[in-house]
């Protein structure tokens, strides 16, 4: 299946039985342990809540990280 | 001198919401010519805090790590922005997602409403300050001198307001002191931050003179020749300008007034 992560399509390999949640896209994109933040679809998907929110196919999943602002 | 203006500053605390800040200087981090300059200048600057932003991280990069290392290293607390939205969806997530990497209920909610001067859309910002508010953040909107926005954005939960100057990185300085007058006048209990588009020291002076709060500042630090002369310059500048503000200025009179007495003027005609 495919999705957009940071406005970019990406394929993702996985078991077609096990539907990914954000947690699972996000160890095999290799985020790892990466201080960042979540969006799916435009929703904010707190860390505490990756594990139990589905991705589907065609899904925009935002990835975010602090940056310099003013 | 530096001894008596300190005391001045540490008597009277910048108040945002319910921490009290011990510099009335806001500085951004976006621009500098390297890490080791934007650290130097925030403490040239003396800031009170600081001023972060989100951006989308590529898998492995680890760039924000290291820039909010840096920051966490800095001691002031950090105000997280929306900027680059232009929906009120798009800023009430970036909102969330802040308060989750930064662990702060602050937000500077920016909602852009047009592209060539960045002036805020203050339709979409009322709105999203609403939500955010009633979602336990602490909004400091960036808005215009505009009297009823600003009423509105109180209404909405607002306890701190951040009108513009000038547009964004212009270096205008105050493009409607008339405005910003009424403003204060019209809000004398609200902390009035301004925002955006200061060039040079005696702007911000001129800011803290008319009796705002504290002033934020990025490009024009950032981006002068020397940046660490420049922060400096610009705390010396909201020190002498809220000194100035709470030693009572005179009123600007039309005519002269003579600052010699005459009584007892030799007439040598």
């Amino acid at each position: 299946m495919k999705i957009r992560l940071n406005g970019v399509w990406r394929e993702l390999n996985g078991a077609a039985h096990a539907e990914p949640t954000v947690a699972s896209v996000l160890d095999q994109l290799g985020y790892g342990h990466s201080l960042v933040a979540t969006a799916l679809n435009g929703e904010f998907v707190p860390a505490r809540a990756r594990g139990g929110v589905s991705v589907r196919d065609g899904d925009r999943l935002e990835v975010l990280a602090p940056m310099q602002g003013g | 001198m530096p001894a008596d203006t300190r005391t001045v500053q540490t008597a009277d605390p910048l108040r945002l919401y319910e921490r009290e800040l011990p510099s009335r200087l806001l500085l951004g981090t976006s621009r500098y010519p390297s890490p080791a300059i934007l650290e130097h200048s925030v403490r040239a600057a003396d800031a009170a805090a600081v001023t972060v932003a989100l951006r989308r991280e590529a898998a492995g990069e680890r760039a924000g790590q290291g820039f909010w290392s840096l920051v966490r290293s800095f001691g002031v607390p950090v105000l997280p922005n929306t900027a680059g939205c232009h929906t009120v969806r798009e800023a009430v997530t970036t909102a969330h997602m802040a308060r989750e990497l930064f662990e702060t209920r602050w937000i500077k909610l920016e909602v852009i409403g047009e592209e060539d001067t960045l002036q805020p859309d203050v339709f979409g910002l009322v709105e999203a300050a609403g939500l955010l508010a009633q979602e336990d953040f602490q909004v400091l909107p960036y808005c215009t001198e505009d009297l009823v926005v600003a009423e509105r954005l109180i209404q909405a939960g607002c306890r701190v307001l951040m009108p513009w100057a000038a547009p964004i990185g212009s270096g205008r300085g105050l493009n409607n002191v008339f405005g910003l007058r009424a403003l204060r006048a019209h809000f004398p209990d609200v902390p009035l931050i301004v925002d955006a588009g200061l060039g040079t020291p005696s702007h911000a002076a001129a800011a803290m003179e008319l009796g705002f709060d504290a002033v934020l500042i990025n490009t024009a630090v950032a981006q002068a020749r020397d940046p660490v002369s420049m922060a400096h310059a610009f705390a010396q500048a909201v020190q002498a300008g809220r000194a100035a503000y709470l030693a009572g200025p005179i009123p600007v009179r039309e005519m002269a007034q003579p600052s010699t007495p005459v009584i007892g003027k030799a007439f040598l005609g």
